[in-house]
Order: structure tokens, then C-alpha cells, then sequence
């Protein structure tokens, strides 16, 4: 008894000790690792001197595992190769609500991460709470390098990295929203496969003809984040002059202007009247799979999901412009590049090079090829890299071609708790709690204080 | 006699009934995971056996790592837990003083407070000591545990001053009294708040995902988290049930094999009032 | 405080200092982790504090007028409130019924009570990710059992007024195995004599349940019911992964509010007046059986 009481105790002296002792290690001291900590197998990479690198943390969301991260863990291991004296460490932290989270909480512990991708929307926020630098002195000390760099960025993606005229930010992971149809289906209804349905009243046509018991004609997805995305685009297609959802500073919101309420009316039509489009709210990830499985013929949903598609899909798809109503438009969103604020000189200098690296036009392009993601820079487009993969799948130009009918996305100070009053409120009418009107009137309402202290 | 075995029977086919409707979430989800990913949804595994998923999702998340972390905290949590309980029990259970309903209070504020309350104000505390994104920052709130004190407390009231009060004149300090007299008798009662302990730990997710940045800190549950919310990807089902399978996996075979002690410890430690 | 009642026991015998060494450890960490962030967040919820500000700025309380005059706010608490009556009942029944069933010496008690149990161990992500899929709209379990039965499948999840009991449902096929240990000891605990004795008497079985198990069960039953109040308070996880609140809010609960205004609007100050109401429904909730508590250890 006495042993057992002896070995327990040891063994749990043993345990609290060695616990405490890994516990208690913060990541900096541990010895300089050759390969990024990183959610897929490492690629193997160089090995710089230990101690003597400049270690970077770089915390990114993109989907997990799959080509995606990997191809990040290899744009920061060719990037170490080619400038040995700067490791970069990703981190993937979650999507893109789980990023912002991580950074916040990282800043309060006193250990921002260097650079980061978030959101081109929070752009605002980031400005304001000081999260992220404004980058206007690094591009103007790259001299005429610096004015083509900025210059090479297609303009729908570039819009969005302005606060107050300064540049907080740097495309990276762009998508814009597509129509994805299934040809197929389009046949079988007597429908021409090669001809998408172009406005709001071919789309009703086509999707009444395409929906039947097994099948409806549209889909769109209706959860928090991916709501305001697509009424954005229905907004857009539908205002006077083309105005967005908010103003260009941030400061302010037009909700519910005659020509929204008209298009919240017509979204609902397609699910209440029309009945193309099932009842209720579907997730944002669940809507993929749905096509793809033939339940829907046509869905609003991002290129960034081409890749996915485009392996998996049974059935011969197309992708689409939106359909227009006044005019075509389409949101686009994703992910930009922030360096972080309040960090030493020596890491802001090395961070600039790596965001220059990866977004550089050989790599810009690569990404665009794995993911989906646009490419988001002219000079991709000239790469064989895009050429050919426009060849080959056709249906990933679409999104290029669309883009300068794009605009972006819902983008103002406290971005997070004004997409939330936006998407609650469509929430509510989708499900009959509310009308169009009513909806967004509340919705504008609730901005409005959100905002007050912006004015 | 018939009577009885009839409605014996009875009663026994209705639990082996709500058994397997309580099993059938748990089919599902082996089912799956061990299924080809398809997005043809169905109850029944449609599609040939599979260990892909298992493979694609063990090199896509790094569970080595998490396992280790997690292992890591909740068995230093345990025993810090044990050892400060034990001692706060004693004395609240044997030893006389002023401000004892002070400290009943506070116990009693822990045991209705669930942490993940409190979790605002403590990831501030946290910060400021600059233990976020550690392990050791996740199990602060708990290292004080008045459950534990509360379950022990219990037990040692239940123990007869005499045995105390022999060691005692045998010359027993207050630290021997305790190991020697009155631990023992509390095995039980060990074993019962290990189980709560390990399994709120195991899947405790808020807490973690507030206090972790990097995936050296980060915990089973988190992983899984981040790795089903992703917005990009499709909702691969295939692959969530599999990280899921190998996530709880061994708290199902742990608990298969030690279920008898489990509901032994609890039954004996009993909720005595 | 501790200081305080510690340099009066100085006086004392050695005995009250040695008392509240040993005491010490533990009450170190819950002072700082449990009772200083209730009186922060107290303070915290007096002022205007949010992300990007160096210091909180004292507003009195206009948070909680903010919250008082928001119709979201009395949504979610009546949302929390409807979600406690309807998990507290069945979870503890379920529990109580379930402890029943294997109480008793047959083949493969001890496979039912893992069945039951199992639940437990389970991460609640886990959890919310398999009943993500048995809620799915047309493909999942419950919709095709529907289907299957010749009725119209719901989409459960986006309908505001089945959503809450969606997940009650859940919740409770969760707790109940864990309630279940808890009633299953106190039943082990009513001896076998009173038990034989009662039968011997011509107890019928419903009798025997009401006047015999249920009284003696009685201290059990305190306990069950204070972790099944504070338990389905302090559920968040599901609500993140399955609906985010939807539809509307109809599934935001308290707890899930509070998270979202400290961690995604970065609101302290209004977290920490949610933090604040959230104390005074849990302290409200326990009260009775911390009164009936404190009888107990003053006769003891």
C-alpha cells in the first residue's frame, strides 16, 4: 500500500512538474524551428542559421488542410529561400471571424502576429482601433517599383484598401460572387445550356422551368456572413446610379432606399411567390454540396469555390454573371494583407517583402489557380499560369469578366456588429417575421446607432 | 412470478431500445467517418469502407500536437487540483476557524458560476499576466476547484474524528493524518471527480479557443472546431465525423473499459446531504 | 478579505492559521479566477470600454439602459429562460428514468448504461456537428424519418419556433446520462432493506416510487437540480456551430450574446453588463438550495 501510495504521489509530482515546465514555455523561446508550424505536412525547407533568422508570424484563414494551406506553407518556404535571413511562420487561425478573434486576442496578450489576412471590410476597424499600419510610406520608399506595384492591382479589389485616402491593405484572396448552373438540368428542362439566364426575370423563367419535386431552380445562402454578400449583389443590380450599401468612408449606411427594399422583395418573391427557391435558411457551406448533388440547378455562391467544384461536380456546370436588373453587378470580398501596428521597424521591413512576395505575379497567379480565388493583379493575366488555366476551365473566366461590374462588399466601422444588424434583419423577413420594408427600416435604424459615433 | 419476468423483460427491452436511439447519433458518425465523402447524405454507410478520411484528416490537422496539449492539461489540471482540493477539504471538513461561511460563499459561488461565464473579465486577468496563448493560461481558473472541494469535504466529515485523533497521539502530523487517514478513505470520491474533471477538460472548448492563438497551445476541441467551420470548404461530413471518431475515440474506449469503477466511485461516493 | 480575517486569527490558536494555509492554494485561485471578475465585471459594466480604447471610460448605467431599451435583448433572455424550463424537466426526468432502468441486476445493464452515458464524453462540438446533420434540411436523419413516415420534412434549424426545442432535444439526450449517474447513486444508496421491507409490506411499485424513493432521494434531487439550472445556462457551444443565432436570433441565448459582444464586436462594456444579469439569473436560480445548504451546515 505504501509503495502505491509512493509511486502515485511521484508520478504526480512528476506530472505537474513536467507539465508545468511545457506549459509554461512561450513559443519564442523554443529553438528556431526550419519548418513553419502549419496546419498541413510541412514541406521540407531550408534551414537558416538558428537564432540568426528574423522570425515573421503570419496568422491566415483560408479552408483548411487541402492545396490551400499548403501552397501558403510554400510561399513562405520559398520565401525564406530566397531571403534567408526572414522566416515566415503561418498560422491558420480558423475563418475569417475566428481570425480577427485570434488577432485581438494575440494584440491583447502583447504578441501581435506581424501579418495578417483579414477581411478587406474590416479595413475600417482596423484603422480605427490601430490594429493594422497604413502602408502609403513603404510603397512611396519602393519609389516608381512602389507606384507600378499599387497600379497593377485591378481597381475593383484595389478600392478596397482605403481609409481616409490611405492604403491599409493588399489584395490577396479575392473572389466575387458567380452564378453556378447546372447545364445538365438546363437541358433537361428544354432550357439552352449555353445561355444563362442574364436578368432578374430570366432567372424567375428559368427557375420556374428547372424546379420540380427533386429540384429547385435557385439557391441562396441565408447564415451570418453569407446573407448581406449576396444581398449586396441584389442591391447593387437594382440602385439608383449604382450606389453601394454604405458610403465610401464608412460612416454610413443606406439600407433601406426604395430600390433595396425592392431587392429584398425580390429575393423573397423567388422563395414565397415564385417558389424556385426552397424555404428557410441554408448554410453558406451546405449550398455547394447541394448542387453538386443535384438538389439545385442554379446557386449564388463565391469563385472561390471553382476548384471544388470543378473536381467534383457529376454533371456538365457553367458559371454566370449574375442575373442584372438595372444593370449586372456583383460584391466581391476576401481577404486582404495587414501588417500589424506597434511592431519594430526591422519586422514591418521585412513583413512589406513578404507581402510583396506572395503577391507578386507568378505567385498571385498560382494561388488563383489552386483555390479559385481571382487573381488579383493585370499582370497574372498575361502568365501562361492563367491562360491555360482559363483554357481548361473555361467557367473560372467568369469571374475576371465580371469584375469591373463589381463592387465591394458591406464595409464600415464596426464592420462585425453592422453585419450582424443587416443579416439578422434579412434573416427575419426570409422567414416571415418581417416584411422587406420593415426589415430594412430596422435594419437602417439599428446601423445608424451603431455609427452615431462616427458621424 | 410471470408477472415479474414478463415486466422484467418488458423493462429490459424498453432500455435496450432507448440504448440504441441514444447510440444512434454515435452510428452515424463511425458510419461516416469510415465512408467514402460523398455529398449524398444517407444514415447508413451507402459507399465502401474507407480509411481515407481517417487518413486525409489525421495529416491535415496536426492531432499528434493537440493530443498532446490536451493530455498535457488535463492531467496537470487534475493532480493540482487534487492536491489543493484535498487540503482546502480537510480543512474545511476538521479544522475550526473564523470565515468559514466566507469561504463556503465563495465555494458556493464557483459551484452555480459555470467559467465560461466569467470568461470576459478573465481573459482580461489573463492578459495582463501575459499568459495568453499558453497552456498554463487555460487551466488557471480551474486549479482551484470547489467542486472538488465540495465532494471531498463530504467525505471527510464522513470520517470519524477517532481515526484522526489516533494518529494524532501517534505522534502524526497534520500532513500524515491527511495522506495516511483520510485520503484513502476518499478514493472514491478521486475517481468520481477525476471523471467530471477529465471529461470537462477533454471538451472544453470557449475557454481554450479564447485563451490559444497557435496550434502548439491549442486543444483537440479547438482543432475540430476550426477545421468544421471553415467557410470555404464544402462541409466536408466525411471528414468532420472522422476528426470527430479520432477526437473522441479514446474517451469512449477509456470509459468502455473502466465504466464499472466509474459508476462504482459515484455510487459509493454517494451525494450525501 | 482574506487579509483581513487572517490577521485576526493571529490571535488565535495556531490551529485557524494552520487552517488557512491549507486552505490557501485553492482559495488563490478562485479568488482571482471566480470572485475578482465578478466584482470587475461589475465595474466594467458601469463604463464605455471597447476595442481600441487605452482606458474604460465610466458611463454609469447606460449600458444597461442600452440593453433595457433593446428589443433583442428581451428576445434572447426569454430565449434563455424557455431553453432552461425545457431542458430542466425532461433532463432530470430523463435522468431519473433512465437511473431507474438499470437499477437493477440484469444482462447487460452495464451496456445500457454506457449507451447512456457516452453522451457525456463527447465534445459538445462533437456533439453539434452530428446533430447538425441529423437537422438538416431534407438530407438529415430527422427530415428523411419524416419523409419516410409520409410527412412533410421541417427544416427544424430555420424555423423559429422549432429550433429551441431542436436543440433541447439535444441538450437533453447530453445531460440526461450525465444527471443519470447522480440519481443512480442516490437510488444505490436507499439500502436494499428498506427497499425488500416496503415490498414485503404489498407496496405496489408506484407506491413504492412516491413514498418511499422519492423522499430519500430528496438531497439527490437538490443536488441533480442545481447542476441541471447552472448547466443549461452555460451552453454556448452549439449555438456557435449550429445556427449562430439563427433564425433571427430566435437561438441566440445569453451566454452566446455575451460572447459575441466581447469577442466579435469587442464590446466589454456592454459584455460585462450581460455578465452582470447573467450572475443575478444564476444566483436567483440557486438560491434555494444554497438557503437550504446553509441550514444543513449550521446543524451539522
Amino acid at each position: 500500500m505504501k509503495k502505491m501510495k509512493r509511486i502515485a504521489s511521484l508520478i504526480t509530482a512528476g506530472v505537474i512538474v513536467s507539465g508545468l515546465l511545457s506549459a509554461c514555455q512561450p513559443k519564442e523561446t523554443q529553438p528556431t524551428a526550419a519548418a513553419p508550424a502549419s496546419e498541413a505536412a510541412a514541406q521540407q525547407t531550408t534551414a537558416p542559421a538558428a537564432g540568426d533568422a528574423l522570425k515573421l508570424t503570419f496568422y491566415y484563414p483560408v479552408n483548411v488542410g487541402g492545396s490551400a494551406a499548403q501552397i501558403i506553407d510554400q510561399i513562405c518556404a520559398d520565401f525564406t529561400a530566397e531571403n534567408p535571413d526572414i522566416v515566415v511562420e503561418p498560422v491558420y487561425t480558423g475563418n475569417y471571424d475566428d481570425t480577427v478573434t485570434k488577432i485581438q486576442t494575440a494584440i491583447s496578450g502583447g504578441n501581435p502576429p506581424d501579418v495578417f489576412i483579414s477581411l478587406a471590410t474590416q479595413r475600417f476597424t482596423m484603422a480605427s482601433t490601430g490594429m493594422a499600419m497604413p502602408l502609403d510610406a513603404l510603397i512611396a520608399a519602393d519609389g516608381e517599383e512602389g507606384k507600378a506595384y499599387i497600379a497593377d492591382f485591378l481597381e475593383g479589389f484595389m478600392e478596397d484598401s482605403y481609409v481616409d485616402g490611405q492604403i491599409y491593405s493588399i489584395p490577396f484572396q479575392r473572389s466575387t460572387m458567380v452564378l453556378y448552373y447546372n447545364k445538365d438540368a438546363f437541358a433537361e428542362a428544354g432550357l439552352d445550356p449555353e445561355k444563362p439566364p442574364t436578368t432578374w426575370d430570366e432567372l424567375v423563367a428559368y427557375g420556374t422551368a428547372l424546379t420540380n419535386d427533386d429540384r429547385t431552380g435557385v439557391g441562396i445562402a441565408l447564415n451570418s456572413g453569407s446573407a448581406q454578400w449576396a444581398f449586396t449583389g441584389f442591391a447593387l443590380q437594382n440602385s439608383v446610379d449604382g450606389i453601394n450599401l454604405m458610403s465610401d468612408d464608412g460612416k454610413q449606411v443606406y439600407f433601406n432606399t426604395p430600390e433595396n427594399v425592392e431587392a429584398l422583395q425580390f429575393w423573397l418573391d423567388l422563395q414565397n411567390k415564385y417558389k424556385i427557391m426552397a424555404e428557410g435558411i441554408v448554410q453558406w457551406t451546405d449550398l455547394p454540396t447541394q448542387f453538386l448533388a443535384g438538389e439545385v440547378a442554379m446557386i449564388y455562391h463565391t469563385t472561390g469555390n471553382m476548384a471544388n467544384i470543378n473536381i467534383n461536380a457529376e454533371f456538365e456546370f457553367g458559371t454566370a454573371f449574375l442575373p442584372g436588373s438595372k444593370r449586372v453587378a456583383a460584391p466581391t470580398g476576401g481577404g486582404n494583407f495587414y501588417i500589424s501596428s506597434g511592431i519594430s521597424d526591422e519586422r514591418v521591413q521585412a513583413a512589406w517583402k513578404f507581402i510583396k512576395f506572395a503577391t507578386n505575379t507568378e505567385n498571385a497567379a498560382k494561388w488563383s489557380l489552386d483555390t479559385g480565388y481571382v487573381a488579383t493583379r493585370y499582370s497574372c493575366f498575361e502568365t501562361d499560369t492563367i491562360k491555360n488555366y482559363y483554357a481548361e476551365v473555361p467557367q473560372a473566366k467568369v469571374a475576371f469578366d465580371q469584375l469591373p461590374y463589381a463592387k465591394p462588399e458591406l464595409t464600415t466601422y464596426n464592420a462585425a456588429e453592422i453585419w450582424r444588424i443587416l443579416n439578422d434583419n434579412i434573416q427575419a423577413a426570409v422567414v416571415g417575421d418581417a416584411t422587406a420594408e420593415e426589415a430594412l427600416n430596422n435594419a437602417q435604424a439599428e446601423a445608424e446607432a451603431v455609427l452615431a459615433e462616427y458621424q | 412470478m410471470d408477472v415479474k419476468k414478463i415486466k422484467n423483460g418488458l423493462l429490459t427491452f424498453i432500455s435496450i431500445m432507448i440504448g440504441i436511439l441514444w447510440l444512434t447519433p454515435l452510428v452515424w458518425l463511425i458510419g461516416t467517418a469510415f465512408s467514402e465523402p460523398s455529398f449524398r447524405m444517407s444514415f447508413f454507410p451507402n459507399t465502401r469502407f474507407t480509411f481515407q478520411n481517417i487518413k486525409y484528416v489525421w495529416n491535415a490537422i496536426p492531432f499528434a500536437q493537440y493530443y498532446i496539449n490536451t493530455l498535457t492539461i488535463v492531467a496537470v489540471t487534475f493532480c493540482i487540483q487534487f492536491v489543493t482540493s484535498t487540503l482546502a477539504a480537510y480543512a474545511l471538513a476538521v479544522l475550526d476557524f473564523r470565515g468559514k461561511t466566507l469561504v463556503f460563499a465563495v465555494i458556493f459561488m464557483q459551484i452555480i458560476i459555470p467559467n465560461d461565464v466569467l470568461i470576459t473579465p478573465n481573459f482580461m486577468t489573463l492578459s495582463e499576466l501575459g499568459l495568453v496563448d499558453t497552456k498554463i493560461g487555460i487551466m488557471l481558473p480551474f486549479l482551484g476547484s470547489a467542486l472538488a472541494i465540495f465532494l471531498l469535504r463530504q467525505v471527510f466529515k464522513g470520517i470519524p474524528r477517532a481515526l484522526s485523533e489516533a494518529a494524532m497521539i501517534d505522534g502524526a502530523s497534520i500532513w500524515q493524518t491527511i495522506w495516511r487517514v483520510y485520503m484513502p478513505c476518499a478514493k472514491s470520491a478521486y475517481v468520481s471527480f477525476a471523471v467530471i474533471s477529465v471529461s470537462y477538460h477533454w471538451n472544453n472548448y470557449l475557454w481554450p479557443l479564447i485563451v490559444t492563438n497557435s496550434p502548439q497551445n491549442r486543444t483537440l476541441t479547438v482543432g475540430l472546431a476550426i477545421f468544421a467551420k471553415s467557410k470555404e470548404a464544402n462541409m466536408q461530413w466525411a471528414n468532420v465525423c472522422a476528426a470527430t471518431f479520432i477526437i473522441i475515440l479514446p474517451l469512449l474506449i477509456a470509459f468502455f473499459i473502466m465504466q464499472k469503477q466509474f459508476m462504482n466511485s459515484f455510487v459509493s461516493a454517494g451525494i450525501k446531504e | 478579505m482574506k487579509d483581513a480575517n487572517k490577521k485576526q486569527s493571529r490571535f488565535n490558536s495556531k490551529k485557524e492559521l494552520t487552517a488557512w494555509a491549507l486552505m490557501a492554494p485553492a482559495l488563490f485561485f478562485m479568488l482571482i479566477f471566480t470572485v475578482y471578475p465578478i466584482f470587475r465585471s461589475c465595474y466594467l459594466s458601469l463604463t464605455k470600454y471597447q476595442l481600441g480604447m487605452a482606458e474604460p471610460e465610466f458611463i454609469g448605467l447606460k449600458n444597461y439602459v442600452t440593453l433595457f431599451k433593446n428589443p433583442l435583448f428581451y428576445k434572447i433572455m426569454k430565449n434563455t429562460i424557455v431553453f432552461g424550463l425545457m431542458t430542466v424537466i425532461p433532463s432530470m426526468a430523463s435522468g431519473l428514468g433512465l437511473a431507474l432502468l438499470v437499477n437493477r441486476k440484469t444482462k447487460g445493464v452495464g451496456f445500457m448504461r454506457t449507451a447512456y452515458f457516452y453522451p457525456v464524453v463527447m465534445p459538445m462540438i462533437a456533439v453539434a456537428s452530428v446533430w447538425m446533420f441529423i437537422y438538416m434540411a431534407k438530407n438529415g436523419l430527422f427530415d428523411q424519418l419524416l419523409i419516410t413516415f409520409g410527412l412533410k420534412p421541417m427544416n427544424v434549424l430555420s424555423n423559429k419556433k422549432t429550433v429551441l426545442p431542436a436543440m433541447a432535444v439535444m441538450y437533453v439526450w447530453k445531460e440526461a446520462g450525465y444527471l443519470m449517474i447522480f440519481f443512480l447513486s442516490g437510488l444505490q444508496n436507499i439500502s436494499e432493506d428498506v427497499m425488500e421491507a416496503a415490498t414485503l409490506d404489498g407496496a405496489k411499485p408506484f407506491t413504492l416510487f412516491r413514498k418511499i424513493i422519492l423522499p430519500l432521494l430528496g438531497p439527490t434531487f437538490l443536488f441533480v437540480s442545481t447542476i441541471a439550472f447552472t448547466n443549461c445556462f452555460k451552453l454556448v457551444d452549439h449555438v456557435v456551430i449550429m445556427t449562430e443565432g439563427a433564425p433571427n436570433n430566435a437561438s441566440t441565448m445569453l451566454l452566446y450574446y455575451i460572447y459575441q459582444q466581447g469577442f466579435t464586436n469587442f464590446n466589454y462594456g456592454l459584455s460585462s453588463a450581460l455578465t452582470v444579469i447573467m450572475l443575478a439569473l444564476l444566483l436567483v436560480v440557486s438560491l434555494p438550495r444554497f438557503i437550504s445548504q446553509d441550514k444543513k451546515i449550521h446543524y451539522n
